[in-house]
């Protein structure tokens, strides 16, 4: 399942929003609208935590983070940090880190098992990213874009990439995520993958913009088809008390 | 109409074609880098493509933008029937022919919001030629989404719509002019217009015309704007004793903008006097000029009037105001002039001839003795007089001369002067000396004027013997033609080496215009 969104009239929502399977990073919106929207999707599974990154709202570009822990930058204050930590369940490590890059979103993509990382990465950085989150990193860029967060994006299933990307590298990464990747865009036509949606293994987000063909491609590759999450128990009510309806409609009859 | 989008990996395409052509070798390896790029879905329609930096294929990209838009489908020019000609700019009418050049420059000046995108060529698409219908196709480029450039044909209807241009719906309205120069001349003979159509061509001060008229005493001349009419009256006032009057005629008049339409006329009379005439001064205007006279002879009309006093050779120049403020007109002109023949000439000494000043230093006065030729060897009662001819004349000499003893002269001041002083009157004032007859000389001449073209100018024999005597004044007086252009008359210089023409009737001494006062005819 994927939805089209717009953070305040932007449709680069990957830069507001950090997306992982266990919780839900905004960024405080002017509006309620934005945050209601996550919230109605996935409040009853995951914890979705309205905040800022050091003072600003661009908290998707500024962390990064997976099922097991969430890397924020150093420019984080401590209230923020406490009250993530609040917010969050106690399972996720929380780790701020020192790292010239502080834009952590944009040199890193990953999920629940790797990470792809920008190659000038502190080794430092590198080895906190492969013990807090629980990934396995691969320093690579994305054909010519070495900001690997900005111009792709994966979940647990798949990922995409900006276009302009080679074969071989394609493969290659591929071959090192051990998922299927496409070349794609997002919202219209745009290279910023990272920045134009977010995605976990249930759901996706994406900039209003988004053509058909896009969501078609995304929700694909993502594997996304399924039910929509939480609405399981929902269902099989649903179709138990049509069965039972229908066979007493039919032993009226 | 296929829009094309440019894109790098395009261009790396091309610049591989030109190698593979050339047959260099690294083309193989480059070829397989530039090849092996991810297609990706076309973002609108799902076709595999080449990523381009809109990631849309063609199609979407031109059913989403339209580069030209902004640029106008249908224009309108506007051409006059009367003139065949297309309206460049306000008030700007230019010719030009289907298909040309010019036009299409002007078909794409007409177009607006071409400067926005970068024109790539242009052509015409043929249409009937009284279709009213113009079409060119253009091609067009422009950048969009950053970097992908568009290039796109496509064709612009010219709507050809009829306007009568400035020009043509005047003459429509018969309504050429707006300014009007009359100039009169209250005269017998035409020699002093001879000799302002001789000024004006010189000087070009009727370039501006619309059109010349010869009416009654004078000739009209007809212009677009008033300034252009002041101008001639103005180069008038300088080379012509004259005055004029200035009027307008109320046209039209819009109330509503407070413009007035008027056509404006300037009446200038130029000074009834001409050239040889005799004329007798009124008793005021005498004394103004240093008592000359007042019996006197016009020797020439330019910017003044030159009076010679025969008797005394006393001269005078009376400007068109003197003259206005005195007015008086001639006593007999050259028509009036009868032929003597010189018995006896004596030249006047030092210590005969009156102290007078200012006095001409190129005329003699003389005594002469003359007889009638009419009556030459029937009468042999000669006739004395003086003269101011002294250095031309010879005994055997022809002459012109007003004999006033059978005259019979209505003339105003004359009458008086006759009745206050009857014995101081001559016999017989000579005006000129004959050279000839006046057809050989006529022949003889090697030189011409140019005219100008004057609607209904009479052509009759007496117009031309009028020009005729106007050369032959050219001829005898040197500073008269200064002023104007004398053109070699190639045609007659032709006709007078095959046949050379007997030309011993015409006295020796006649005078003639050397070569080196004349022009080169300019035939073009």
């Amino acid at each position: 399942m994927a939805l089209r969104v717009q953070f305040e009239g932007n449709n680069e929502i990957g830069a507001f929003t950090r997306l992982t399977n266990s919780y839900c990073l905004l960024g405080i919106s002017a509006s309620s609208n934005y945050y209601s929207i996550f919230e109605s999707e996935l409040g009853d599974v995951i914890p979705v935590c309205a905040t800022s990154i050091g003072g600003t709202r661009i908290v998707g570009r500024l962390c990064v983070g997976n099922r097991h822990g969430l890397l924020v930058p150093s420019i984080t204050s401590d209230e923020e940090l406490q009250h993530i930590r609040n917010t969050l369940p106690d399972s996720i490590e929380i780790q701020r880190i020192e790292e010239k890059f502080s834009a952590l979103g944009n040199i890193v993509a990953a999920n629940d098992y790797v990470a792809l990382i920008h190659p000038d990465i502190d080794r430092e950085t590198k080895e906190i990213i492969e013990d807090v989150l629980k990934v396995e990193t691969f320093a690579q860029s994305v054909g010519a874009h070495l900001l690997v967060g900005s111009y792709s994006i994966l979940n647990n299933k798949g990922g995409i990439v900006a276009p302009n990307v080679k074969i071989e590298q394609l493969n290659e990464l591929s071959t090192l995520l051990q998922i299927p990747l496409i070349a794609s865009t997002i919202n219209r036509g745009s290279h910023l993958i990272g920045g134009g949606m977010v995605v976990n293994d249930y759901i996706a987000f994406c900039g209003y913009d988004t053509t058909a063909t896009e969501l078609h491609l995304l929700e694909n590759i993502f594997q996304l088809k399924g039910a929509p999450i939480g609405s399981g128990e929902q269902q099989q009510q649903q179709q138990e008390e049509t069965m039972k309806r229908e066979n007493l409609i039919e032993s009226l009859l | 109409m296929l829009p094309k989008p440019m894109t790098d990996a395009e261009a790396n395409h091309s610049n591989d074609r030109r190698k593979l052509e050339s047959g260099e070798m690294e083309y193989m390896s480059e070829e397989s880098v530039s090849t092996n790029i991810v297609q990706i879905s076309c973002c609108e329609c799902g076709l595999l493509i080449d990523p381009n930096p809109s990631n849309t294929c063609v199609n979407c990209l031109k059913s989403r933008i339209d580069i030209t838009e902004g640029i106008q489908k249908q224009v309108v020019l506007y051409f006059c029937r009367g003139c065949e000609r297309y309206m460049h700019s306000q008030g700007q009418w230019i010719y030009c022919a289907l298909e040309s050049r010019e036009l299409l420059s002007l078909c794409l000046k007409k177009l607006k919001g071409l400067v926005k995108v970068h024109l790539v060529d242009a052509s015409f698409v043929w249409t009937e030629p009284h279709s009213k219908r113009l079409k060119v196709k253009l091609k067009i480029q422009k950048e969009v989404f950053g970097g992908a450039i568009l290039q796109q044909s496509f064709v612009v209807e010219y709507v050809v719509n009829n306007f009568t241009c400035d020009a043509c719906h005047r003459r429509e309205a018969k309504d050429f002019w707006r300014a009007l120069v009359q100039v009169r001349q209250k005269a017998e003979h035409k020699k002093t217009f001879f000799y302002l159509e001789q000024l004006i061509l010189k000087h070009k001060a009727a370039e501006k015309c619309v059109s010349i008229k010869a009416v009654h005493e004078g000739v009209d001349f007809f212009f677009d704007k008033k300034d252009d009419a002041r101008k001639l009256v103005d180069f008038l006032q300088t080379v012509v004793p004259c005055r004029y009057n200035p009027s307008k005629e109320l046209v039209s008049h819009d109330i509503h903008n407070n413009t007035y339409n008027y056509k404006h006329t300037f009446a200038v009379e130029i000074l009834p006097i001409c050239k040889d005439d005799i004329v007798c001064l009124p008793q005021s205007l005498s004394t103004s000029l240093a008592n000359i006279g007042p019996l006197c002879i016009c020797l020439r009309v330019t910017n003044y009037v030159y009076l010679i006093d025969p008797y005394t050779l006393k001269v005078a120049e009376l400007s068109g105001q003197a003259y206005w403020r005195h007015p008086f007109r001639s006593m007999a002109n050259c028509k009036q002039l009868t032929e003597f023949i010189v018995m006896n000439i004596e030249l006047a000494g030092e210590s005969e001839t009156p102290h007078v000043y200012p006095r001409s230093e190129k005329h003699v006065l003389a005594d002469v003795w003359l007889v009638k030729s009419s009556e030459l060897g029937v009468n042999d009662k000669q006739i004395h007089t003086r003269t101011h001819l002294g250095h031309i004349l010879n005994v055997g000499d022809t002459v012109l001369a007003l004999d006033l003893a059978t005259a019979n002269i209505n003339e105003f001041n004359f009458e008086k002067y006759e009745t206050s002083s009857k014995s101081r009157i001559p016999d017989v004032i000579i005006v000129k000396k004959f050279y000839g007859d006046k057809t050989v000389r006529n022949r003889k001449r090697l030189w011409k004027l140019r005219r100008l073209d004057i609607e209904n100018a009479s052509q009759g024999s007496s117009a031309n013997r009028d020009f005729i005597d106007f050369m032959e004044d050219l001829e005898e007086d040197y500073i008269s033609r200064q002023h104007i252009n004398i053109f070699k008359d190639k045609e007659r210089e032709r006709k007078e080496s095959a046949a050379s023409v007997d030309v011993d009737e015409v006295d020796p001494d006649a005078p003639e215009i050397s070569l080196e006062e004349m022009l080169e005819d300019l035939t073009v």
